[in-house]
Formats: C-alpha cells, sequence, structure tokens
C-alpha cells in the first residue's frame, strides 16, 4: 500500500489527481445542475488541437489549450446566433470540427510521437509545473465558487426571478463556463482529451444522489473524485493500466456504487420516506 | 387625497421584439390593493408580469413601479429536486442586500427564518422545497419576498393545483400581506379568485377592461373577448360561475 508511495512519479500523479478531483468534483455539482455536461465534455473534445500544437511547438499543454477553449466558445456562440441553428447543433458542429482539425494535425508528419497521451492523458508523467498549475486551479476554483455560490445557487433555482433578486443569470452562466473552461485545460493534462469529463459528471452525479443539500453534495462530490482518482492510480499501478482510464473506470465505479446507497439512504430518512408532493394534486401544467 | 400608486402603466405595450405581445394596458395599483390579472394562455398574463418585474422594456407608453418586486412563480418541476431547503430558499431574497464578497450570515438566516415563520411555515424550514407541497412551495417563495422586503408581490397562479384548504389558506395569507401596505398583482385562471380581489384586469393581448371585479367580470361581453367566446357557463350557477376554457391546461 505504501510502497508506490516512495516513486516520485506517483507522488506527483497522487498530488495531481487529489487537486484535480477536489476541484473538479465540487465543480461538477454546478455543472450537473446547470445541465453543462455535455458542454463539459464538448469543452474537453474542442480543445484537442490546442494541445497538438503545443506538443508540436514543445510548449506547455496549457499554452495550447487555453487559446482553443476560447476559440471553441466564441465559436460556438457566433454559430447557435445563425437563425435555424440550435445550441446543441452550433456545440455539435463546432467540436466535431475543432477535434478533426487536431486528428488531422496529430497524424501530420510533424507531430512528435506520444499524441495518444493526449487523447488518454498521462497523469504519471504529471511535473511539477503540473502540479503546481492543479493546485492554483484548486484555488481559483474554491475561491471562485465561494463567491459565486450564492449567485449560481440563485440562478440554477430560478432564472425567472433571478434579476429580482439581483442575480445577473448571463453572467452566473458565464462564470460558470469560465471556470468549467479552467478545469477542463488543466485536468485534460492527466485524464486526457476524452476521459477529463469523468471528473466533473461522474463524482457529482453519484454525490447528487446521496445529499440533498448543495454544500454537503460539492464536499461528498470532491471527496469521492479524490478517492476514485486515488483507487485509479493504485489499480494503473498494480494493474499496469493505463492511468488515466482507470481513474476514469474508478469514478464510474463510485457512480455505480451511489446507486444501491443513494436508495438506501432515502429509505432511511423517515421525513422523505414517502412523496409529500403526493399529497397535494400536481400543477395542472 | 390619493396615495402615490405603487404600479402605474399608460398605453403600456411590452414583448419580445417583433408585434409587441401585450398593449394599451392602463392601470394603478395603489399600496394595499390586490389586482387579479385574467386573461388566457399566451394572452400576456406573464409578459406584463415580466415587464413589472423589469425584464421586459415597454416598447409604448409608460410603466412606473415604485417599489421593490418580490416574484413568486411556479415552480419547474425540473426543479424539485434542487439541493436548496426552505430556509435556504428564503435567504436568496437577502442577496441582493449584502455586498458581493459576503455570504449570509446569523442575521440573514435569521430573516430568512422569520419570514417562514410568517408564512406558517417555521417547523418546515430544513425541509427540502421540492419535497413540499405546492402550497407550501408558494409559501416558500412568499417568504423569500418578504425578506427582499418587496413592496409589490407578483404571483403566477398560485392557486394552481392546490386543493380547496390549501387554496383558502394561500388567498388569506395575500389579503393579509396587502393589508400590511403591500401591492399584490395575481396572474390566475380563477374568476372566483379574481372576483375576492380589489382589481380585476383582463388582458388578451390587448388590454380588455380594468376595473372593480363586481363592474368587469359582471359584463359578459368582457369575459368573451378576454377568452375569446368560448367560455362556458356552468348551469344553475346564476352566471357566477363561469369557467375559461384553458381551465385545467396550460
Amino acid at each position: 500500500m505504501l510502497q508506490p508511495l516512495q516513486e516520485p512519479f506517483m507522488q506527483r500523479a497522487l498530488v495531481e489527481v487529489t487537486l484535480v478531483g477536489a476541484a473538479g468534483g465540487a465543480l461538477g455539482c454546478w455543472i450537473v445542475f446547470y445541465g453543462l455536461s455535455y458542454a463539459a465534455e464538448s469543452l474537453a473534445h474542442s480543445i484537442f488541437p490546442g494541445l497538438v500544437l503545443a506538443a508540436i511547438a514543445g510548449v506547455p499543454l496549457l499554452l495550447g489549450a487555453a487559446p482553443a477553449i476560447v476559440l471553441a466558445a466564441l465559436a460556438i456562440a457566433l454559430c447557435a446566433r445563425i437563425a435555424g441553428v440550435s445550441r446543441e447543433a452550433a456545440v455539435a458542429v463546432v467540436v466535431t470540427t475543432m477535434f478533426g482539425l487536431g486528428v488531422l494535425l496529430a497524424l501530420s508528419p510533424r507531430s512528435p510521437p506520444g499524441v495518444e497521451s493526449l487523447l488518454f492523458g498521462d497523469v504519471f508523467g504529471a511535473t511539477n509545473a503540473d502540479v503546481a498549475t492543479a493546485a492554483g486551479l484548486a484555488v481559483v476554483v474554491a475561491v471562485g465558487l465561494r463567491l459565486l455560490h450564492g449567485q449560481l445557487l440563485i440562478a440554477g433555482f430560478d432564472r425567472g426571478a433571478a434579476r429580482s433578486l439581483g442575480v445577473s443569470v448571463p453572467f452566473a452562466d458565464a462564470a460558470l463556463l469560465v471556470l468549467l473552461a479552467a478545469g477542463t485545460v488543466v485536468a485534460v493534462q492527466g485524464l486526457g482529451n476524452l476521459l477529463v469529463v469523468a471528473v466533473f459528471v461522474g463524482p457529482a452525479a453519484a454525490a447528487r444522489r446521496l445529499s440533498s443539500r448543495m454544500l454537503p453534495m460539492m464536499a461528498l462530490a470532491a471527496g469521492l473524485a479524490v478517492l476514485a482518482g486515488v483507487a485509479g492510480l493504485y489499480l494503473s499501478y498494480y494493474a499496469g493500466t493505463a492511468g488515466g482510464a482507470s481513474v476514469a473506470l474508478a469514478i464510474v465505479a463510485v457512480y455505480l456504487l451511489s446507486l444501491p446507497l443513494g436508495r438506501l439512504a432515502r429509505a432511511n430518512r423517515p421525513s422523505e420516506g414517502y412523496d409529500r408532493r403526493m399529497t397535494e394534486p400536481e400543477p395542472s401544467t | 387625497m390619493r396615495p402615490e400608486p405603487l404600479i402605474e402603466a399608460a398605453g403600456l405595450a411590452a414583448g419580445y421584439g417583433g408585434a409587441p405581445a401585450i398593449s394599451g394596458v392602463e392601470f394603478a395599483l395603489a399600496a394595499g390593493q390586490t389586482l387579479a390579472l385574467l386573461g388566457p394562455n399566451g394572452g400576456g398574463k406573464t409578459t406584463l408580469l415580466r415587464a413589472v418585474l423589469g425584464e421586459l422594456r415597454p416598447v409604448a407608453g409608460t410603466l412606473c413601479v415604485g417599489a421593490a418586486c418580490g416574484t413568486v412563480p411556479q415552480t419547474e418541476r425540473s426543479r424539485l429536486d434542487y439541493p436548496v431547503s426552505a430556509l435556504e430558499v428564503a435567504m436568496m431574497g437577502t442577496l441582493s442586500q449584502l455586498p458581493w464578497w459576503r455570504r449570509p450570515g446569523r442575521a440573514e438566516r435569521e430573516a430568512a427564518a422569520r419570514a417562514l415563520d410568517r408564512v406558517g411555515l417555521r417547523s418546515l424550514a430544513d425541509e427540502t422545497f421540492g419535497r413540499l407541497s405546492g402550497g407550501q412551495r408558494q409559501r416558500v417563495l412568499i417568504a423569500r419576498a418578504l425578506v427582499q422586503a418587496a413592496g409589490v408581490l407578483l404571483l403566477d397562479e398560485p392557486f394552481s393545483g392546490l386543493d380547496r384548504p390549501s387554496a383558502e389558506g394561500l388567498e388569506a395569507l395575500i389579503v393579509e400581506l396587502a393589508g400590511e401596505g403591500r401591492g399584490v398583482v395575481i396572474a390566475t385562471h380563477d374568476l372566483e379568485q379574481a372576483r375576492s380581489c380589489d382589481l380585476v384586469l383582463c388582458i388578451n393581448g390587448r388590454q380588455v377592461a380594468c376595473g372593480r371585479p363586481e363592474q368587469v367580470l359582471a359584463d359578459v361581453s368582457v369575459l368573451e373577448a378576454t377568452y375569446g367566446g368560448a367560455i362556458v357557463e356552468i348551469p344553475g350557477s346564476e352566471g357566477r360561475a363561469i369557467l375559461p376554457p384553458h381551465h385545467h391546461h396550460h
């Protein structure tokens, strides 16, 4: 159990998944309640060309990922303004374009070997700089969520009334997307382009089944994400499986475990054992 | 001397770009008065509420709102699993009074608890919002408006789906809150509910009539213009119980 901890690469990987897991898990609760799971996945795929370019140029991946995510967001906003193009369609078009561009670049003769680590992540390859970036992310997400908590809570609950309660819904939406983008460009280095969405959606979806208040849910999601991250690394270390994929599978396992646990938790809360809504007729909507 | 009205609309038109969804709206609501907003689905009730809230700007005419507005919308069913307690929903009313870096503390918590007490829900403060009954949810949202210190309450179909005791309890609460000097606007399908308000405003794209209920609702042509002529009179009720055709779906 302790032997892997002797290895510096394992130490860095553990710190990396802890930081990314804590930030991604807490942020993920908002992603789930704002219905942004698809957006989270799309953002991750759309930064692929940026990652490939950064790898070709030999600069830190963050320098490629950040402009790519901004470009994708702008393109989505522009496409969604075209009459007859729904937001969902705009996302799909932009993401496939960006991802296709990334594949073209990745398969070009000039691209360095090891491009697959951009797709599937290389959590054991985390450098000290990567770990420091992840620490920065965790701080940004923690401060951001702390300051935005009240606004996110209102805008997510009741968009129509938000303005009269002093909350700008576009601002809350945009701030959440910025945090999601920041989280994605950092987490993508460890978990890879195809798997990064797992850390945002999986632990939050599990925590949602186990808790009925926002702050406990965020704490639980962060804890579950860290737990799954560490379990995934150990699995990878001993079973020789790919790091990013092992973490992603551990997250899925946590979610699957939450299904029976959630049912159990509900049954044990006497006040919630029956559905009080049923005692009064539903609105005739 | 007449008191300054809380809401005053003159020749008001508002909409979402293109042709206005409502036009020719004229009314004045004074402190302590309740106004029933009657009209069919798509007739512009919600548009008028949104204009009063300041979400839509008038495209013609004027609209003066002289007090903070608290809105009591219908809860979307998709939000019933939202992870908040009744107390947390009531506390949402404190956010606009706090500087942006501050989180609600003890004072805000107490204000929210007092408001829940006021609407008769103190014992359910820690219950998840989505697990409350429809009438209880309406009361929590009213508590939120009270925490906001709203002088005007805007209620969207507050009685929809409530059983009779819940609806009567809610109505009594609304009358009480108006009696304390608030203005109350109630969008409703229910003519009986409208009869007990101080004013009735009938709207169907444009304003059809506005005045005291005994005048406005006595005129069958007003109701026909409001609901497009498809009203159903309940036999044996001497013309008092008239149901609009959209009563049970919207």
